[in-house]
C-alpha cells in the first residue's frame, strides 16, 4: 500500500506551486544556495527514501534468512524452472519501459503508448507467472509450512509481488496519462514510474540471489 | 521535477489553492500541516487516557494483589501485607462490576484475573509507545513545526501527510477495538516475544487479540512512513531561502533525525511482524523451536527460533525508544534558549550529540538480550556501544547547563517542563549506564529497575517535552494562550508525583521485584517491598488524576484562552514571524528570508534582547559558535 501512496504523492503538484495564489513567495524552488543537498525535486527524493525504505524490509527479511537457514532443519530446495521465465519476463519489461522512457526523451511520442503497454503486460504477467509458479509447488506438495527454505520462498516472493500490484496500481495513472499525451515530449516523465519498476527488477534479482545461490 | 510541474500545469490554480471551506475538508479530511498535526495530538492524548487507566490498574494490582485483598485463609493473613484502603477497595469493586471480563465476582468484592493483568502491561506499553509517545511528539508536534520553523507553505506531500493520519487512525482503533473480543486483547507484552505471541493456544491473549496487535502495529508504521517520508523531504528540499542546515532549529534536527530513524528501522519490525503472523495462522516454524508442549500436546513446530523475533524486534525498538526521546531534546534547546534569553551552548556539538545518538542507536539493540545466551564477546561489544551513548548524552546536558548559567532564567511553564527532562534525562540516563552493562544487567534485567529506568529517560523526558512544547507552541497551535496558573499546578504535581513514582521503583528492583508479575508476594523475599509499593501507587494515583488539571487547561485555553499575539515570548524562530495561528500557507504575504539562526538572544548592541530570525541586519551575524 505504501507504493501505491507514491503514485498518490506524484501525482499532486508540488507543495509549493499549490500556493502560487497567496503569493510570490510560494516559489517552487525554495531554497538558495547551500540548502537542499541531494537534489531539489521532493518526488524524485521522497521516493529514493521509499526505497531506502523498502530495502531495510527486505533487508530485515534477510537476516531472518541467513539466521535461520543456520538451524539443523534446513532443507534447501530448488527454484521452479517457472522462476527463471518470470525473471526474463521482469527483465523485458523493464527494457521495454526504458524503450517507452527513451522515445518520450526523445520527442518522438509515436510507439511511447506501445512500448507502456507492453511494460504493463509483461508486469501483469510476471504476477500471473508467480501465481503459477506457486501452484504448480502445491501441485508437488511443497507448501509454506514443509520446510524453512519453502516458507521464506513463499513469503519473500509474496511481499515481492504485493510490490509489483502496487506498482501496477500506480501503473494505470501513467497509463491514463500517456494515453492523454500528458507527458511532455523532450522531458523525461517516466523516471519517477521507472525508477521504481527497476528497484522492484533489481529486487527480484536480489531476492533469487538470496534464496538460491547465497 | 519539471515533468511533473509541466504535467500539472493545468491543476496549479484549481480550488486546491485556496484553503477550503467546508468543515469536513477543512477539520477532518484536512491536508494543512497544522490541522493535521493537531489531529495526531489530540488522537494521541485521547489514547494517553486510557493507556493512564490501565497503569492506574496495574499500580493498584501490585500494591494490593487479591490475596491480601481476599485475607480468607489463617495462611494468608500470616503474611501480614496491607490490605487497601477503602476508597481504593471501593474503586476496584467499581472498576470489576464495569470489567467483568477482566475480573472475577469473589465472596467480597471483585479480584483482577491473572491474565487480564498481563493484557494491561501489554496494552498499556503499546499504547503509549507507539499511540502516544511516538505520536504526539513526532506526529503532532512534527507536522504542526516542520513548514513553520523550515519557511515552507505545507509539507512536501500535503496529501499523503493527511493519508498517514487516516492510515493511523484505523490503528488506534484496532487496539482498542482487541479488548473487546472474545479472548481479550494481547498478553505478550509490548514486545510480543514468542512463543507466547506465535501460539494461539498459549495464553487468551495469544488468540485473536494478538492478530489484532500485529495489525494495529501494521498501520501504524504504514501511517509513521508516509510522515517520515514526508519530513525528510520537506526538510531537506522545502526550507526557505537563506536557512542552511546548520541555521536549523535543534527541534528541526531531531524531526530530521527522528523520520530517518523510523524509516530505516520500522521496516525490521514489519518483516518481523509479518514472519510471526505466519507462524500464527499457516504453521511456518520461524520463531518456533522443537519440543514446544502445550496442554499435553507436542507441538509441530521445529527448527525456529525465539531469538530471531528479539533480534528483529530490538533492531527496531531501540531506535524507537530515541523515536521518542529526541524530539524532547529538541524542543528543550528551544524552550530553554528563549526563556533563559541566551544562545543555546554548543550548538554544533549539540546537533552532532543528537546525531551520535541516532546513530549508536542501530548497534546496541543487542544490549536487550543480554541474558539471552548471547556470546559474552558479543555481549561486551553490545555494552561499550551502549555506554558509548553516555558521552553525546552528557555533552547535551552540559550543554544545557552551560546555556542556563548565569542567565536570568524566565520560569514560564514550558521552561518549567524543560527544565523538567533535563532532570529526567540525567536521573534516568545515570541508571542506563548500570543497565548498559551486561555483567550488572543480569541482575537486574526484567526487575522493576529498568521500568523505572525507562519511565524516566524514555516515558518521562517524551511526556515532559510534549508539555512543554504544548506550553511553548499553543499560540500556533489554536492562536490562545495557555494559563500560566494551572499550568504550573500541573507541571508540579506531576513532577513531583512522577519522581515519587520511578525513583523509589529502583530500590524495588533492586530488591529483585520482577517486572510483569501478577503477585510479586507470592514470592517470600518480595514482601518486604510492598510498603513502597504501596506508596509508589498512591504517588501514581495522584499522578494520573493531576492530568486532569491539564486536560480542563488544555480544552478551556483552545477555546476561552487568552488570545496570543505572533510572538508572545519573544522569541527570534521563524515561526514566530507569522500570526498565532498562522493562516493557510502558513505566512500571509511572501515567505521571509532567513539570515541567521534562531537563537540571537541578549545580542550586544541589538535593539531588543533578541534578533528574528528573518532579519537582515549584521548584528550578531558574525558571533562565533555557529549562526551563519
Amino acid at each position: 500500500m505504501t507504493v501505491s501512496v507514491v503514485s498518490a504523492a506524484e501525482t499532486r503538484p508540488p507543495a509549493a506551486s499549490r500556493f502560487e495564489a497567496l503569493g510570490p513567495g510560494g516559489s517552487p524552488s525554495p531554497s538558495g544556495p547551500g540548502s537542499g543537498p541531494i537534489g531539489s525535486d521532493p518526488a524524485r527524493f521522497g521516493l529514493w527514501v521509499l526505497l531506502g525504505s523498502i530495502a531495510m524490509l527486505f533487508i530485515g527479511f534477510t537476516s531472518a534468512l541467513v539466521f535461520r537457514r543456520a538451524a539443523a532443519d534446513w532443507v534447501p530446495m530448488s527454484a521452479p524452472p517457472l522462476v527463471w521465465i518470470n525473471t526474463a519476463v521482469l527483465a523485458l519489461s523493464s527494457v521495454a519501459l526504458e524503450t517507452a522512457r527513451r522515445r518520450l526523451r526523445g520527442v518522438r511520442y509515436e510507439g511511447v503508448q506501445t512500448w507502456i503497454s507492453v511494460t504493463g503486460l509483461l508486469g501483469a504477467l510476471f504476477v500471473a507467472g508467480q501465481v503459477q509458479a506457486w501452484r504448480q509447488l502445491v501441485a508437488q506438495g511443497v507448501f509454506l509450512s514443509s520446510d524453512p527454505h519453502s516458507a521464506f520462498f513463499y513469503v519473500l516472493t509474496g511481499v515481492h509481488v504485493v510490490h509489483v500490484l502496487a506498482a501496477l496500481v500506480w501503473f494505470t495513472t501513467v497509463f491514463v496519462r500517456v494515453r492523454r499525451r500528458a507527458y511532455a515530449p523532450g522531458g523525461d516523465g517516466l523516471a519517477l514510474f521507472a525508477t521504481f519498476w527497476h528497484f522492484l527488477g533489481g529486487l527480484w534479482a536480489y531476492l533469487l540471489f538470496v534464496l538460491f545461490v547465497l | 521535477m519539471t515533468h511533473v510541474a509541466e504535467a500539472q500545469a493545468g491543476h496549479a490554480h484549481d480550488a486546491h489553492d485556496h484553503a477550503p471551506q467546508a468543515f469536513i475538508w477543512k477539520y477532518v479530511f484536512s491536508k494543512d500541516h497544522k490541522v493535521i498535526g493537531v489531529q495526531y495530538y489530540v488522537t494521541a492524548m485521547l489514547m494517553a487516557v486510557v493507556a493512564g487507566l490501565l497503569a492506574m490498574l496495574i499500580r493498584v494490582q501490585i500494591a494490593w494483589p487479591p490475596a491480601t485483598q481476599e485475607p480468607q485463609t489463617q495462611q494468608v493473613e500470616s503474611l501480614r501485607l496491607s490490605p487497601p484502603p477503602a476508597p481504593i477497595r471501593a474503586a476496584t469493586d467499581a472498576t470489576g462490576s464495569v470489567l467483568t471480563k477482566g475480573y472475577a465476582k469473589m465472596d467480597k468484592g471483585y479480584q483482577m484475573k491473572p491474565e487480564f493483568y498481563a493484557m494491561l502491561f501489554t496494552m498499556h506499553g503499546t499504547i503509549m509507545v507507539f499511540f502516544v509517545l511516538s505520536t504526539a511528539p513526532v506526529s503532532g508536534f512534527g507536522n504542526m513545526l516542520i513548514p513553520l520553523q523550515v519557511g515552507a507553505r505545507d509539507m512536501a506531500f500535503p496529501f499523503l501527510n493527511g493519508l498517514s493520519f487516516w492510515t493511523f487512525l484505523p490503528g488506534c482503533v484496532v487496539i482498542l477495538l482487541s479488548f473487546f473480543v472474545e479472548a481479550g486483547a494481547a498478553a505478550a507484552g509490548w514486545t510480543s516475544y514468542p512463543p507466547l505471541s506465535a501460539l494461539k493456544s498459549a495464553v487468551p491473549g495469544s488468540q485473536m487479540g494478538q492478530t489484532l496487535w500485529i495489525i494495529a502495529m501494521v498501520f501504524f508504521i504504514a501511517s509513521f512512513t508516509m510522515g517520515g517520508l514526508n519530513f525528510v523531504t520537506t526538510i531537506l528540499n522545502l526550507r526557505t531561502k537563506g536557512l542552511s542546515l546548520f541555521r536549523m532549529s535543534t527541534t528541526m534536527w531531531a524531526m530530521f533525525l527522528v523520520a530517518i530513524l523510523g524509516l530505516l528501522a520500522f521496516p525490521a519490525l514489519i518483516a518481523g511482524s509479518l514472519l510471526l503472523l505466519f507462524d500464527r495462522h499457516f504453521g511456518t516454524s520461524f520463531y518456533l523451536p522443537a519440543g514446544i508442549i502445550l496442554s499435553g500436546k507436542v507441538m509441530p513446530n521445529s527448527g525456529g527460533s525465539p531469538l530471531l523475533w528479539q533480534h528483529l524486534f530490538w533492531f527496531l525498538g531501540h531506535p524507537e525508544v530515541y523515536i521518542l526521546m529526541l524530539p524532547a531534546l529538541g524542543f528543550t534547546s528551544d524552550i530553554i534558549a528563549a526563556f533563559s534569553r541566551k544562545a543555546i551552548f554548543g550548538y554544533k556539538a549539540m546537533i552532532g550529540a543528537m546525531i551520535a545518538i541516532s546513530g549508536l542507536s542501530f548497534v546496541v539493540w543487542g544490549h536487550h538480550m543480554f541474558v539471552s545466551g548471547m556470546s559474552p564477546y558479543l555481549g561486551m561489544a553490545f555494552a561499550v556501544g551502549t555506554i558509548l551513548i553516555a558521552v553525546p548524552s552528557a555533552v547535551k546536558v552540559f550543554n544545557w547547563l552551560a546555556t542556563l548559567w548565569q542567565s536570568r532564567i524566565q520560569f514560564h511553564t514550558a521552561m518549567l517542563w524543560a527544565l523538567g527532562v533535563v532532570s529526567l534525562f540525567i536521573s534516568g540516563g545515570l541508571s542506563g549506564v548500570w543497565l548498559g552493562q551486561s555483567a550488572v544487567d543480569i541482575h537486574l534485567h526484567d526487575t522493576m529497575f529498568v521500568v523505572a529506568h525507562f519511565h524516566l529517560i524514555m516515558a518521562g523526558a517524551a511526556l515532559f517535552g510534549v508539555f512543554g512544547a504544548t506550553a511553548y507552541w499553543f499560540p500556533k497551535m489554536f492562536g490562545r494562550m495557555m494559563n500560566e496558573t494551572l499550568g504550573k499546578w500541573h507541571f508540579w504535581f506531576t513532577f513531583i508525583t512522577y519522581y515519587g513514582t520511578f525513583f523509589p521503583m529502583h530500590y524495588v528492583g533492586i530488591s529483585g521485584q520482577m517486572r510483569r508479575v501478577y503477585n510479586p508476594y507470592e514470592y517470600d523475599f518480595l514482601k518486604p517491598v510492598q510498603d513502597i509499593n504501596v506508596f509508589i501507587t498512591y504517588c501514581a494515583l495522584i499522578l494520573g488524576v493531576s492530568q486532569v488539571i491539564f486536560f480542563i487547561n488544555f480544552f478551556w485555553s483552545a477555546f476561552k484562552g487568552r488570545k496570543a499575539e505572533g510572538n508572545p515570548w519573544n522569541a527570534a524562530g521563524l515561526e514566530w514571524t507569522t500570526p498565532s495561528p498562522p493562516p493557510h500557507g502558513n505566512w500571509p504575504g511572501e515567505i521571509p528570508e532567513v539570515h541567521r539562526w534562531p537563537y540571537d538572544y541578549s545580542v550586544p548592541d541589538a535593539p531588543q534582547d533578541f534578533v528574528l530570525q528573518t532579519d537582515p541586519s549584521p548584528i550578531g551575524a558574525l558571533k562565533p559558535g555557529g549562526g551563519h
